[in-house]
């Protein structure tokens, strides 16, 4: 009896932790989604239990989201950015992990952690040059700026996620192929490109939510409401003077993060596998 | 049919043999990702040091050179020392915070129960989601009026109205606040770290050690805690680096308000140097990142080649 007792607590002990750490992570995306669907006099109601609809639930915040806002304009800048910003990070990154992986000597060795660090200097740090750089290119105040701008992150993070899987690849595949008649770069456009699918796959998705992701430098090079990709149009453009119109505010975050989200759900362990890098053995 | 037996009769370029060599073909794939990375992060980075060292503005861009001027005026400001004790309390407070919730979270996602699938989406959540826009969402949830924390604390008869809390408002209050979502934002991080180092470790060492007597904490800290530590430290050094630079919490929560109370470095080298155009202090402020920076990255080629020995 006592051991079911204990065994019981012991269940409810877990229980209780596994729900605290869920209403922990979800409990603003709740928030959002409440927040979207509310009637402004629910709203802003304090004598209302906020957690659920006082009132019947409205589409008001989206419909004024994509008639009276730019928002669907931001959607479509993030697109763009991301596609491009995707196309640039495949074209360099796929050769350059390839190479890294096959270089046998120090070097390349030595190239590749040289090619992670970067991806460790930080927007903050470089954001001032580089605004200057892209104001010489007659680049401020457009979404070009951060097509131009956000490989620099991208590659280095890309190229070494590339590098990892091109290493698990057999290179005896590429050499019987050498044998055969094909060149290197045969070899490598008509072998290992082909059986890198499934990780071009995990880049193109990881180049497209970091693009999605960033915030600094957006909000530097970018100022003109419809230029802005969706996260810094949504997190600064919504705002009118001092007046927050929450309902849209969430509305907008909500949909901007939900695919996101997804996307980073299904291909979260290569994400952690790429940055780890193969410190676990 | 009878072109298959036809000799190899593709044009062979002038230059196909110095591209067949493997030295040359690896340096040509790899050069167009190190040309962009120097072009676009080297060539900056050395800018922004040259630019700390002069007078440049961007209402008057001149390169003079002025030394370490700009360093030693900003010295004098006693709000830098601010900023930057803020900067230190923000990413250690937060990333001790984010590394025990991560760790307890960890413990209890090894379990495996129903619907532990779901559980692990959820719990991901902040960390997947852009950084700016949960930040609004969190924004939202510490409104002075409308906030649902307070109402929560009042509702449950914990305060009253008169005591509710101003999050933002109070200094001390809106440095928990910047702790607490960037904790919130790192803690998914650090469970998948630690998940990932745990089922690393191989199960025959476990049971071995379990044979040799080994209890519960001695399993969990002198044989798995050593061997995950290596994922640990990568994922930490993630961590400190991006919160010790970040500026996107604070720029849209606080504004580095009130009254300086959470200014952070990159938020202060933003409003110097991007804000008000003075771009010599601006990258002198954002250069004192880079210690911590280097230290990190000192820390992390010393393990990198640990691990190869």
């Amino acid at each position: 009896m006592s051991r079911f007792v204990a065994r019981s607590a012991r269940e409810t002990g877990f229980f209780l932790g596994i729900a605290f750490f869920v209403i922990l992570a979800a409990f603003p995306f709740y928030w959002m989604v409440i927040t979207a669907f509310k009637q402004n006099s629910d709203l802003y109601n304090i004598a209302n239990t906020p957690f659920w609809f006082n009132e019947p639930p409205t589409l008001d915040h989206i419909k004024y989201l994509f008639s009276q806002t730019l928002f669907t304009r931001w959607l479509l800048n993030s697109l763009i950015i991301g596609l491009c910003v995707t196309a640039i990070t495949l074209l360099t990154a796929v050769p350059a992990g390839y190479s890294l992986a096959r270089m046998t000597s120090r070097r390349g060795e030595a190239l590749g952690i040289f090619i992670f660090l970067t991806y460790l200097v930080p927007p903050t740090l470089l954001f001032l040059p580089l605004s200057r750089i892209i104001a010489e290119l007659g680049l401020q105040n457009s979404m070009w700026s951060l097509v131009l701008v956000y490989p620099t992150f991208t590659i280095p993070f890309c190229s070494w996620l590339l590098m990892g899987f091109f290493k698990a690849l057999p290179v005896e595949i590429e050499e019987a192929a050498i044998v055969d008649g094909c060149s290197l770069f045969g070899a490598f456009i008509k072998m290992a490109v082909p059986l890198s699918v499934p990780a071009i796959l995990t880049v193109v998705i990881f180049t497209f939510t970091l693009t999605l992701q960033e915030f600094v430098y957006a909000l530097t090079f970018v100022s003109s409401s419809d230029q802005k990709p969706i996260t810094l149009g949504v997190s600064t453009d919504l705002i009118r003077g001092d007046v927050f119109f929450w309902g849209e505010i969430m509305a907008g975050a909500l949909i901007a993060a939900i695919p996101v989200a997804i996307a980073y759900n299904l291909f979260l362990d290569r994400f952690i596998a790429g940055i780890t890098g193969g410190a676990v053995k | 049919m009878a072109v298959i037996a036809e000799p190899v009769a593709k044009p062979v370029s002038r230059f196909h043999f110095i591209f067949d060599r493997r030295g040359v073909f690896e340096a040509v794939l790899v050069a167009p990702a190190i040309l962009y990375v120097l072009l676009l992060v080297g060539l900056p980075l050395l800018l922004a040091i040259y630019y700390s060292l002069s007078a440049y503005t961007i209402y008057n861009p001149t390169w003079k050179f002025v030394g370490l001027a700009n360093f030693e005026q900003i010295l004098q400001d006693p709000t830098f020392f601010d900023t930057l004790r803020n900067t230190f309390v923000f990413t250690f407070g937060s990333q001790l915070l984010g590394l025990v919730l991560g760790k307890f979270g960890a413990f209890l996602l090894l379990r495996p129960f129903r619907g532990r699938k779901i559980v692990r989406a959820l719990i991901i959540l902040p960390f997947a989601v852009p950084v700016a826009l949960a930040t609004i969402a969190w924004q939202w949830m510490f409104d002075s009026l409308y906030s649902v924390i307070n109402w929560t604390l009042i509702a449950s008869g914990i305060l009253t109205r008169e005591q509710a809390p101003n999050w933002l408002g109070n200094p001390h209050l809106a440095m928990l606040c910047i702790v607490i979502i960037n904790a919130w934002r790192f803690f998914p991080f650090a469970i998948v770290i630690f998940l990932a180092g745990i089922t690393a470790v191989p199960q025959d060492v476990i049971d071995a050690a379990t044979v040799d007597g080994a209890g519960f904490w001695r399993r969990n800290y002198q044989i798995i805690l050593p061997m995950i530590l290596p994922i640990m430290a990568i994922g930490l050094i993630f961590g400190i680096v991006f919160t010790f630079t970040d500026l996107s919490i604070v720029f849209l929560l606080t504004m580095g308000g009130p009254g300086g109370a959470t200014s952070v470095l990159g938020f202060a080298g933003f409003q110097t140097g991007i804000v008000s155009g003075d771009v010599a202090h601006g990258a002198a402020i954002s250069l004192f990142m880079l210690p911590v920076l280097l230290v990190v990255v000192v820390f992390m080629l010393r393990f990198i080649r640990r691990r190869e020995i």
